[in-house]
């Protein structure tokens, strides 16, 4: 076997030597119940073989959603993820990719967002709300890509508004300006495109002294800037965190009764990676009359929406069932109204999944801050 | 005095030391040192030619100090002192140069490691002529001895001490002596019935005319040192009278309060007032202070009523402080299991058909909760399955350790399954199969004989599916995730120290090890001491074992602890500190640096004026520098270590030799 530099580099920076092969990795993998997808055999074979030819061998390694169910249980604390995320960068590298990977890596170059959409319209989802901009203000609102360009998202953007608007919080925004965290970028591999979008929010951030906190929609902008972004000044915070907070504190008073049966799926990129687990359900029970009940599978034990790692824009063939399928009947059999979530990409995914089981007007996916936004005055 | 003469030993250690230092080299440097009258090496100077090398030289060449350049001076100290003493010469004329730990272990060049050695023996060559022959002193020892904990480890050591014709104190902090042993149901590998084989040696324990027994009591103090310890025991009042009660138990009924069961791994309900199991030793009710209706709110006292003839019970019983004179002590504390709430994705606590591999042996014990019978819900599980290393091998959970038990114990309760439930159907989940000791290989391939389906994966989640478990692992042998149904799932939870170890820990000064296990002295040549000189370690405290290696770990600290006791004197440390009263400020300092309790400020006359004074009692001293290091006029001075010594040692190195 030819061991080339590169190659023996990552196994040791991955500390692939330390796996035992027990699998656990494999068996929560919420991908392997779809599909003989089979993480605990890559990594073996990475270890075993030359990376390179895996890496163009194995075509399933896009349908890892990097919910790192895998890394967070590992007994030996080796991180399988990131054995896909360097498998894709080799890809990546070689321009060895599917043809709708490349148009969003392009989007991301040239829009500074993943949905293919014109920079200048980042802003249309606050038309006439009269946002403060982030240099006059304490807080900055990331809005994200999916929230400032998806129509169904752009309300959860709404919402959170009238929410912080309520509270009274000093906060604004970046508009047009704002560039894209590059978390799902740097998950299909482009690390290139991901350190220079890295670069420039870094830039961006540090330079306004004014802003002490950055509060994300998105549970994926959080963590990155959380964990990936080392020398960030200002605090981050995920909504679910920061409204929790209001809502303690009594800044926010969730005033309006609303008498719903409600069920909340944990976000990959917001439970099992950042362990947190009860401020969304916090606010959830702050809600006047509301009846809040959990899923069987919840916390550590969630399953994946399937929407992480760049899936939003990659379909994986030959699967005749979806995790949301299994999540948006789950609820139905619970009784549930309201499947209520943290993520836009959760959103999207059941909010398509009740769609194709037909369930549109018995089970409806809400984010939290639409909840929170109808019991406000 | 006469002129200094100083002998110098190099040591090849095989390779360990030669294969990096050039020991040629070295040799003849340290001929060119001051006072130095003979160099020699050899391959292992520790060995008895190597020793007898030294020997020789003393008496031939009239070598007065003693410089050995080998391993660190924990390693061999005391032999070569011996070496010393056997020729004539005071044994504190030796310095050891550490030229392996500290040279060649960690260096890989060889002229560098070299350079290195040299000044490090230098140094200690610039020391040794200033060495002063010192004294030392012995002291009696109180002829008893201590076991902290009362479970399998602790009840053999303290029987093997009480043999020798010592006393014993036995110090448990639960209401019986027993331990986890008390527990299990069968004991691999032999499947002998765990409460027929330990509740003769817990009545032994009552028995023995040597052993004194303090149960429900907790050591808070202690104070001395081997040989001459003060222990304070706290003995918690169990609101009945131990030597009136005669555990008939027609008071408990009566009790109006119900409590979990602790002994049957709260699977059971028992009284407020309770026996913790029927044959605990001491025979003693006792009443638990937190839901006592009397205890709480004054409101009941029930059972007072019952028992007006014997008059045993005292709702008004208070602590008690008992301080004893101890010559040794064995810390004897066990384990706790592994919480496995701490592994959500297993579904413990959450599900109640998943449970430990504890709570099964109660379950299926014929003095379990359920007389033996294997029972969910009232309902015997036709699916059962296992799932081995929970909270073993697992660093998410900050232990890496294998807990060495939960293979075997798992294999024991498939087989108690195939046993009980002829027709169930029994996976257990496996990441590999440790079976290391005697027979238990065979006991392996028994189980599996019984129609155990043994599949190699890590569970990674347990859920729900109607009435079902879903245990999710993949089968790393088939190279693919399965399901497997159960009605019953078993968690082997591995083994963590006991928490109320932790304090006790502190309070003897004892280490840890990584795994968070107390910490024996040596890991090969003294795997019964401790840091602490007269404290030894027996059982699960040091880590996880079975309960042979734990009775042998026993009868080892047993036979350790007696040494001292059988001697009837202990040596004091010769190398302690001196405090030059006209120097010391009185400030104190070094009297909270001290860890011994070793120093006390004093009003004494010093040149004819009275003034506050540091003094060290020289019995308590450990020889550890910290007073010497924290004086701020230079007042205390450790013999051996003194200023001087170790400027000198500086002043060589500095100057390049
Ligand atoms: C589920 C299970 C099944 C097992 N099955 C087997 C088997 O089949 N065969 C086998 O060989 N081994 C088996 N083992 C292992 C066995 O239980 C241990 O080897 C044995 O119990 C260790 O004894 P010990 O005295 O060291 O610890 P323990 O049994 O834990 O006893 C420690 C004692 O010290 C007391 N104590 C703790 N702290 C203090 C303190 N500060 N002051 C005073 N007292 C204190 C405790 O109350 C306890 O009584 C099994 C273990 C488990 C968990």
């Amino acid at each position: 076997m030819e061991e080339t530099y590169e190659r023996a580099c990552y196994i040791e920076r991955l500390g692939l030597f330390g796996c035992i092969q027990c699998g656990k990795c494999t068996a929560g993998c919420p991908l392997n119940y779809l599909t003989p997808f089979n993480i605990r055999k890559m990594v073996y074979d990475v270890l075993n073989s030359s990376g390179e030819d895996i890496a163009s061998e194995k075509h399933e390694i896009w349908q890892c959603t990097t919910c790192s169910t895998c890394s967070s249980r590992c007994p030996k604390q080796i991180e399988p993820r990131d054995v896909i995320i360097n498998l894709r960068s080799i890809l990546v590298e070689d321009g060895n990719i599917p043809p709708q990977i490349r148009d969003v890596l392009k989007s991301i170059t040239i829009n500074y967002n993943p949905w293919r959409l014109g920079k200048e319209q980042r802003a249309e989802w606050c038309k006439g709300l009269e946002l403060k901009d982030a240099s006059e203000a304490d807080l900055l609102y990331y809005v994200g890509c999916t929230p400032a360009f998806d129509p169904r998202l752009q309300k959860v953007a709404q919402a959170v508004v009238k929410a912080l608007r309520k509270a009274k919080v000093d906060f604004g925004t970046l508009g047009v300006e704002e560039v894209c965290c590059g978390s799902e970028i740097r998950r299909l591999g482009d690390i290139w495109s991901f350190d220079a979008l890295r670069e420039a929010n870094t830039e961006i951030f540090n330079g306004y002294d004014n802003i002490k906190q950055i509060v994300t929609t998105s549970p994926h902008c959080y963590n990155t800037f959380k964990n990936e972004y080392p020398g960030l000044k200002p605090e981050v915070m995920h909504y679910t965190q920061f409204v929790s907070s209001l809502i303690d504190r009594g800044q926010l008073v969730l005033a309006k009764d609303y008498r719903k049966k409600v069920t909340y799926h944990d976000p990959c990129f917001l439970g099992k990676q950042n362990k947190i687990y009860e401020e969304p359900r916090n606010i959830l029970r702050s809600v006047p009359g509301i009846e809040f009940v959990e899923f069987d599978r919840n916390r550590e034990s969630s399953l994946c929406c399937e929407g992480g790692g760049g899936r939003m824009w990659i379909e994986i063939e030959d699967v005749k069932e979806r995790l949301a399928n299994i999540r948006v009947r789950d609820a139905r059999d619970m009784g549930v109204d309201i499947i209520a979530v943290a993520c836009p990409f959760c959103l999207l995914t059941l909010e398509d999944a009740v769609k194709s089981n037909d369930l549109e007007g018995k089970v409806q996916v809400m984010d939290i801050m639409e909840i929170v936004a109808k019991t406000l005055t | 005095m006469a002129a200094k003469k100083i002998g110098v030993y190099i040591c090849h250690c095989g390779v360990n030391i030669a294969a990096t230092v050039d020991i040629e080299e070295l040799k003849r440097f340290a001929a060119t040192l001051p006072r130095v009258k003979s160099v020699q090496n050899y391959m292992y100077v520790c060995s008895d030619p190597g020793q007898e090398l030294i020997r020789k030289d003393i008496k031939e060449k009239g070598l007065n100090r003693i410089v050995v350049a080998a391993c660190s001076p924990r390693m061999h100290e005391p032999t070569f002192r011996n070496v010393l003493k056997s020729a004539g010469l005071n044994p504190y004329c030796l310095e050891i140069t550490n030229i392996r730990e500290q040279c060649s272990w960690v260096h890989h060049d060889r002229h560098t490691a070299t350079e290195k050695a040299k000044g490090l023996l230098a140094a200690s060559v610039a020391k040794a002529a200033l060495l002063e022959p010192l004294e030392e002193h012995e002291v009696g020892v109180t002829p008893t001895a201590m076991v902290i904990g009362g479970g399998i480890a602790g009840i053999q050591a303290a029987l093997d001490i009480a043999d020798t014709g010592f006393k014993v104190y036995l110090v448990e902090k639960e209401a019986s002596i027993g331990g986890h042993m008390m527990q299990l149901d069968k004991t691999f590998p032999t499947l002998d019935c765990s409460a027929c084989i330990l509740t003769p040696k817990m009545a032994d324990v009552k028995n023995h005319p040597n052993i004194e027994l303090l149960a429900y009591s907790e050591v808070i103090e202690v104070k001395g040192f081997v040989g001459n310890f003060k222990v304070t025991v706290k003995k918690k009042p169990r609101y009945v009278i131990e030597s009136i009660c005669n555990a008939c138990g027609q008071c408990s009924p009566y009790c109006p309060i119900e409590i979990d069961d602790a002994f049957n791994e709260r699977l059971a309900k028992t009284k407020a007032l309770y026996i913790p199991f029927p044959q605990a030793i001491p025979a003693t009710y006792v009443i638990d202070p937190q839901s006592c209706r009397y205890l709480r709110d004054k409101s009941c006292r029930q059972c007072e009523q019952v028992c007006k003839e014997l008059q045993a019970i005292n709702l008004d019983q208070k602590e008690e402080l008992v301080e004893l004179d101890i010559g040794t002590i064995i810390v004897a504390t066990g384990f706790d299991i592994f919480d496995p709430r701490q592994k959500p994705e297993l579904g413990y606590g959450k599900y109640e058909n998943v449970i430990t591999g504890l709570e099964f042996e109660r379950l299926v014990s014929a003095s379990g909760p359920n007389q033996g019978d294997i029972k969910i819900n009232g309902k015997k599980p036709k699916d059962v399955v296992f799932v081995q290393c929970v909270g073993s091998r697992d660093q998410t959970v900050g232990n890496e350790y294998c807990s060495r038990v939960c293979c075997m114990y798992t294999a024991k309760h498939a087989h108690l399954v195939r046993e009980k439930l002829p027709d169930a159907h029994i996976t257990i989940f496996y990441i590999d199969i440790r079976a290391f000791g005697k027979g238990f290989e065979q006991f392996y391939d028994r189980v599996r004989g019984e129609r155990v389906y043994y599949r190699r994966g890590n569970v990674s989640e347990i859920y729900k599916k109607g009435d079902k478990l879903m245990v999710r692992a993949e089968d790393t042998l088939m190279g693919k995730a399965v399901e497997v149904a159960a009605d019953l799932v078993v968690l082997a939870v591995g083994m963590e120290p006991s928490k109320s170890a932790k304090e006790l820990g502190k309070i003897l000064k004892l280490s840890n090890s990584p795994d968070k296990f107390f910490l024996e002295a040596h890991p090969k040549l003294r795997p019964v001491d401790t840091g602490s000189d007269g404290v030894f370690l027996a059982g699960c405290c040091q880590g996880p074992k079975d309960i042979p290696d734990t009775v042998a770990q026993a009868s080892a600290a047993a036979a350790k602890a007696v040494i001292p006791l059988a001697h009837g004197t202990v040596k004091t440390e010769a190398m302690v500190s001196v405090v030059q009263a006209e120097a010391c400020r009185g400030c104190g300092f070094c009297v909270e640096a001290c860890p011994y309790a070793a120093i006390t400020l004093e009003e004494k006359k010093v040149r004819g004026k009275k003034k506050i004074v540091a003094t060290v009692n020289e019995v308590l001293c450990k020889s550890c520098g910290a007073c010497a290091a924290s004086c701020l006029s230079g007042a205390i001075q450790q013999k051996s270590f003194t200023d001087e010594q170790i400027l000198s040692m500086i002043a060589v190195i500095g100057k390049k030799y």
